[in-house]
């Protein structure tokens, strides 16, 4: 029996757990995929919002606050990149800068520390490839960006560490009240019991909510689309640029990511199918005839791979974090600013938690801080020569795009939440995410995991399940 | 830790075809001080996953397979004892000519050489590069990482397959998975002709029934987790030349299984990084007659300087950069630069020698001071080299932008301060003219005689006029 089971390993549930692993309580992560931050955490803008976005009042304005100020000490501890590199949302007219005035207003009313607006030459004093034709921006320092699926390894791996259990491929399939809590069924026939549930099901959320009887809201998938470019475009820009919200929402955004690539997107579709993610033609067109009109020297055929997210938006407008039944919590419709709240949204869940009545003592044990999984590329070379000298393994590049070592690889096996395919490697390491997409490294990492986790070279997936790699031996 | 430091004359990036071509040219021209830097376990780069043959007929005069003709390049490494470094990446290449990499043996270690010869070279383009709408199964594999489960692995990728694009590892790998048991169903070609050689379309798919569908494209991707399947569609040029897909044409193919040949990109990280400026048509370094780059002392050869059709062309035109390498050192050592003998710890010797001497030290008429650029029309896509330090025979290599028939290949110099502005230097006729194939043409010393220092060579096709023969 555990005192608490978290549905859905994502930044959100992954945090949840981690906080609650500061208490002497039994807590286990049930996740559908075969590896952690499969869902939006991994597909998503990277950004920690400034947070003059969202309305005064509601839950989002409130954790985009607070979950900004957490951010920064929470990646710190868990070894996050993150990079205050503050955000712009430009404008092109006079009816922009009216809006970019309500923006600052509503900021200040949310708390957000020192919002101004500038105008257009001030602006491109900031970002020189800007367009010509912006003329003013609203301007975020708090703006920052991080790496969302290194946040949602680490938050379960640090859970982990403290003592979470972690149960892979278990998808919800119903949530039972018994006299001591609740049983947690698997489509697989797996149950589990648990005092208390979390639902942080992602777009799912509503469909696990349901199982115990609550269907008072309904989560519809928005699709994203977004296209990666080439470090060789990374130096674009320094800030997040956002274009001036309009009714047809906030538009595509431009931010370099904190590895030095340039994202662009995310495209805006609500869609029925909580399993879409593909891209489209139409949305990659969009995406680059936006950027061109904001930032016309970006080459989008720099492009090294496409995407699509699915944000798990609400029929509320708001987050839907919630007890419809005692000891059963929602922490549904996280979508924009979710990343960004989660850090504050754990608080509050444990807050929940207590006033339900669970018993939240400190463990006195509890070890916030989890070693950074991209620790070896950050030394010097005479440290790294120590390393090598040490475990040569860290002297062997697998993937030359990236530039990541065996011994960075066998790490991230080694570690909690211990991946088990090619993207999970890939989500750990960077290995295969550079320009050549794994054309290169793919076979020998395929290789490695066979190795590690004793299992065949064509048992190896990209992402679990039915995506295998090989079919079996040649003739 | 303190980094190891290694000294030789001679440092090469790559052990491909290229590069031990290269070495072995550097060491038969008296550079005995050579090391090979290899980010693999054994030398041979991709010739090793190559078992197929048609290797070797302009090299050795047979017919060998990838790694025989690796071999027998390897074979000479070995005889001459050159020093290789296996499993060792290169990180940086300096313009003072330091060479830094790693490996479990040296950890991150430093080679000082007096001339270094790029041979890193290419890599495929990833399916990200095309934008195709869908989903992102398992299942999708550029041709060659195919041939590497394949051929090395020794484990099949899928069984019903889709290849997109028809460049010759695609056009190999057609054959490959067909003798392996899997069924091809089509290599798709969204331009009006293939990119491949015409002996491996006669070889690799006529010979097995596997329809090659010219002007067509995969339009989606679908699967959740394994590909299930693509959609392809014709494709036509619109009044802008934009090739798009037909509404209306579209076709679902099941299968488990989609290759991409579609285009291979130099590998110059490490150039860039150097500073060294790429010519967009290549995209690799913008190199002299001797394959030297806009660094003295920086050579680039094989594919990493632009794609070739053949193994064999790569290892000849790296054989050039090599005996260049060795010109420039035993230069350097013949105190060109003042320094009496330029002792392998004295970088900065090296380096002031350079700029001394420039292509001088190498060249055959030391002198007289000869420059001149090429330029193309665009028909003319580009040539290698892109420009020439002095005058003498030179081969230059070029490939034109499309299909051409019954053309004259013009080949004029503009030069400086001279009156008759479009002095036509070489001529040449062409039944026909491919993009998938390499071009050369040989410019001799009397045809330079013509141009001035500072001339721009264009080379531009001309149709032929009707009375020609």
């Amino acid at each position: 029996m555990y005192d608490v089971a978290v549905i859905g390993a994502g930044v959100t549930g992954g945090l949840i757990a981690r906080k609650l692993t500061s208490y002497k309580l039994n807590i286990c992560i049930l996740e559908a995929e075969n590896d952690v931050g499969c869902g939006a955490s991994s597909a998503n803008s990277a950004i920690v919002h400034a947070g003059f976005d969202a309305k005064p009042g509601t839950l989002k304005a409130r954790f985009n606050v607070e979950g900004s100020r957490m951010m920064e000490r929470v990646c710190a501890e868990l070894g996050v990149k993150y990079k205050r590199n503050g955000s712009l949302v430009i404008g092109f007219s006079e009816e922009d800068r009216k809006t970019l005035g309500e923006l600052l207003e509503r900021g200040r009313k949310n708390g957000v520390e020192g919002l101004y607006i500038a105008g257009g030459d001030e602006v491109r004093a900031l970002e020189p490839e800007l367009s010509g034709d912006v003329t003013c921006a609203l301007v975020a320092p708090t703006g920052a960006i991080i790496c969302p699926y290194e946040l949602a390894v680490s938050a379960a791996g640090n859970a982990m560490d403290n003592g979470a259990e972690l149960m892979l491929n278990f998808r919800v399939s119903s949530v039972t009240v018994t006299p001591d809590g609740f049983s947690v069924g698997a489509e697989d026939g797996r149950r589990v019991a648990a005092r208390r549930v979390i639902n942080c099901a992602g777009v799912y959320a509503d469909r696990v909510a349901a199982t115990c009887g609550d269907d008072s809201f309904r989560i519809r998938p928005r699709r994203g689309e977004y296209m990666l470019l080439d470090k060789s475009a990374g130096g674009m820009c320094s800030h997040t640029v956002f274009r001036t919200p309009t009714a047809m929402g906030k538009g595509i955004l431009i931010t370099p990511t904190v590895d030095g690539n340039l994202l662009l997107g995310p495209t805006s579709e609500d869609i029925d199918d909580k399993d879409d993610l593909s891209v489209t033609r139409g949305g990659l067109e969009r995406i680059a005839e936006q950027v061109k009109r904001e930032m016309p020297r970006v080459d989008t055929g720099a492009v090294i791979t496409s995407f699509c997210g699915l944000r798990a938006v609400g029929n509320t407008g708001d987050f839907i974090i919630n007890e419809p039944l005692r000891g059963f919590v929602n922490v549904a419709a996280i979508e924009s600013p979710g990343l960004t709240s989660s850090p504050a949204i754990a608080e509050y869940v444990a807050e929940i938690l207590e006033n339900s009545g669970l018993k939240m003592e400190n463990n006195g044990k509890y070890d916030p801080e989890h070693r950074p999984l991209h620790w070896f590329r950050e030394l010097g070379d005479s440290e790294k020569n120590e390393v090598i000298a040490r475990d040569p393994s860290y002297g062997r590049v697998v993937c030359r795009c990236e530039g990541v070592t065996e011994g960075e690889i066998l790490y991230a096996i080694s570690q909690n939440p211990r991946p088990s395919d090619l993207d999970g490697v890939k989500r750990r390491t960077r290995a295969q995410m550079g320009r050549c997409q794994g054309g290169f490294c793919s076979p020998y990492i395929v290789k490695i995991l066979s190795d590690r986790l004793g299992i065949p070279f064509e048992a190896v997936t990209k992402s679990g399940g039915g995506s295998y790699i090989n079919v079996g031996r040649t003739k | 830790m303190a980094e190891r430091v290694f000294e030789y004359d001679l440092a090469v990036i790559g052990g491909g075809p290229a590069g031990m071509s290269a070495a072995c040219a550097a060491y038969e021209n008296g550079v005995k001080s050579v090391v090979i830097i290899e980010r693999e376990d054994a030398l041979g780069g991709i010739l090793k996953q190559c078992i197929h043959c048609g290797f070797g007929l302009e090299l050795f005069g047979e017919e060998l397979t990838g790694p025989e003709f690796a071999g027998r390049l390897a074979a000479k490494v070995r005889e001459y004892g050159i020093d290789c470094m296996l499993s060792s990446m290169v990180l940086a290449v300096d313009r003072s000519l330091n060479v830094t990499a790693t490996s479990a043996a040296n950890g991150i270690f430093t080679v000082r050489a007096k001339a270094v010869i790029l041979a890193m070279g290419c890599r495929e383009r990833p399916r990200g590069a095309l934008n195709t709408p869908g989903t992102r199964p398992s299942g999708i594999f550029t041709a060659g990482t195919a041939q590497r489960y394949v051929n090395i692995d020794g484990y099949m990728p899928g069984k019903k397959v889709v290849i997109l694009g028809s460049g010759d590892i695609g056009l190999i790998m057609a054959r490959r998975m067909t003798l392996e048991g899997a069924k091809v169903e089509a290599v798709c070609e969204v331009m009006p002709y293939s990119g491949g050689l015409a002996r491996n379309i006669e070889q690799c798919l006529n010979d097995f029934g596997i329809p090659l569908l010219l002007s067509h494209t995969v339009t989606e991707i679908r699967g959740r987790e394994r590909l299930e399947g693509v959609t392809i569609a014709r494709v036509e040029a619109g009044a802008d030349g934009v090739r798009r897909p037909v509404a209306g044409s579209e076709r679902f193919i099941a299968c488990d299984t989609l290759l991409l040949s579609v285009g291979l990109i130099p590998e110059n990280e490490l150039t860039v990084n150097c500073g060294i400026g790429l010519c967009p048509a290549t995209k690799g370094a913008a190199v002299s007659q001797d394959r030297e780059t806009e660094v003295p002392g920086i050579y680039a050869c094989g594919n990493v300087l632009h794609v070739h059709d053949l193994a064999d062309f790569a290892a000849v035109e790296a054989a050039l950069a090599g005996r260049a390498a060795a010109g420039r050192i035993k230069g350097l050592r013949g105190g060109g630069c003042g320094s009496g003998g330029g002792s392998a710890s004295d970088g900065g010797c090296a380096s002031d020698g350079v700029r001394g001497c420039g292509g001088v030290c190498a060249g055959d008429n030391a002198g007289e001071e000869f420059r001149a650029v090429f330029e193309t029309d665009g028909q003319v896509r580009y040539t290698v080299p892109q420009r020439l330090t002095r005058r003498c025979d030179v081969k230059v290599y070029f490939r034109v932008s499309g299909i051409f028939e019954r053309v004259s290949l013009e080949v004029r110099a503009t030069s400086v301060g001279r009156g008759d502005e479009n002095n036509l230097i070489f001529t040449k006729k062409y039944i026909k003219l491919t993009p998938g194939t390499m071009q050369t043409v040989t410019l001799t010393s009397e045809m330079l005689e013509k141009c001035d220092s500072g001339a721009v060579i264009r080379f531009s096709l001309v149709p032929q006029r009707r009375d020609d023969k």
